[in-house]
């Protein structure tokens, strides 16, 4: 079941003007995702993998849309190549929604891994990153999608396992 | 025939229209025979063009030809299912079919061996499925601009390069002489 703070999420997206969404879902992720497949003003295109999912970004960016991508944090792991050669390289704004898996409450061991690293990652590509850990850092949500398209430039929004517990 | 000679046969027919092109040689060559501003050079993200296709596709009702690779489809197989499943009737993509990872020396991909990538293609929902010779791949891709399906060309070429120059425009203006395009 979609949450108030899902729905808030998505609103925020839309009022950004963001019309182009694809996304690889993670368990944090499904409440967002099913609100997107119930708004008409978002073109939700699930894709396979991440990095596909930013060539399809890049495609509807070039076609006058404003897309975003919704993610999990080990997808860094996949992306850096289309981040750096296509996002960064044709200077395409790039809002990621990330849920930040391996973080304290996190239930699976193994998520723990790439969670050491999806800061560093971020770092060493310079992508402006923004952390929400409490309900209240999502009110940035505006202001950071907008900094995404001033800047042209992919911006990381992780959200860990804390913010959508007390989101809940 | 190999991919410079599709391409040669192929102007007259895709350079009024938005070109998405593979990375390595397959830019390299079309910039060389007919450089355009309806030409999008995807110059270091191997495996992407379809996706960007289907992206630019999916936001305008231009029509628009991606070119990609036997290789760079293999690498990003999951393109097909994404395409096959959302389908556009403006969206044409052209996969140049050389059997090998031309760009890098014309190593040989599976493709050139057992895998049949139209057949992937039709098992993933694409809606029109064409293998087609090289000499036939101007004809059927003509054709697949003037139809409202999602059309997938396999063209079967050989492999082999031509010596071009690399593509030094900067990226940026790549990006936005395209984008004027579309806006047009
Ligand atoms: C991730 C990644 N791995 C390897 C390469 C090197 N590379 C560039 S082009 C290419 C071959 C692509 O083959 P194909 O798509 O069949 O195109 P062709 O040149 O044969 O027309 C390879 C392996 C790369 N650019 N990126
Ligand atoms: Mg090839």
């Amino acid at each position: 079941m979609a949450t108030t703070m899902d729905h808030q999420i998505v609103e925020d997206l839309k009022a950004a003007g963001i019309d182009y969404i694809t996304s690889v879902p993670c368990k944090q992720l499904a409440g967002v995702i099913e609100v997107l497949e119930g708004t008409s003003e978002i073109m939700h295109m699930p894709s396979n993998k991440e990095d596909e999912g930013m060539g399809l970004c890049a495609g509807a960016f070039m076609g006058g849309m404003k897309p975003a991508i919704v993610m999990q944090n080990t997808a860094l792991g996949v992306v850096v190549n289309t981040l750096a050669t296509l996002i960064q390289f044709y200077q395409i704004p790039l809002p990621m929604l990330i849920s930040y898996r391996g973080e304290v409450g996190e239930p699976v061991a193994c998520q723990v891994e790439m969670a050491l690293h999806t800061k560093a990652i971020l770092n060493q590509l310079h992508i402006p990153t923004y952390h929400f850990h409490k309900p209240e850092d999502a009110a940035e949500l505006p202001g950071i999608l907008e900094y995404a398209q001033m800047a042209s430039k992919p911006v990381a929004i992780l959200c860990d396992a804390s913010f959508w517990r007390a989101s809940a | 025939m190999i991919r410079n000679d599709v391409f040669k046969t192929l102007i007259p027919v895709i350079s009024e229209h938005l070109v998405v092109c593979n990375i390595g040689a397959p830019s390299q060559e079309l910039h060389a025979l007919d450089d355009r501003a309806s030409n999008f050079y995807m110059l270091g993200t191997m495996g992407l063009s379809s996706s960007i296709g289907l992206g630019l596709a999916a936001a305008q009702d231009k029509p628009v030809i991606a070119i990609d690779g036997d290789g760079s489809v293999l690498t990003n197989l999951g393109t097909l299912a994404t395409i096959g499943n959302n389908p556009q009737g403006n969206f044409t993509l052209l996969i140049i079919d050389n059997g090998s990872y031309g760009s890098t020396g014309d190593q040989p991909t599976y493709a050139g061996m057992k895998t049949d990538l139209a057949a992937v293609a039709k098992a993933c929902g694409a809606e029109t499925v064409q293998t087609v010779s090289a000499e036939d791949t101007a004809e059927a891709v003509k054709a697949a601009i003037a139809s409202d399906q999602t059309t997938i060309i396999v063209s079967k070429c050989e492999s082999g390069n031509v010596k071009v120059p690399v593509i030094k425009t900067n990226p940026i203006v790549i990006r936005e002489r395209f984008m004027e395009e579309v806006r047009r």
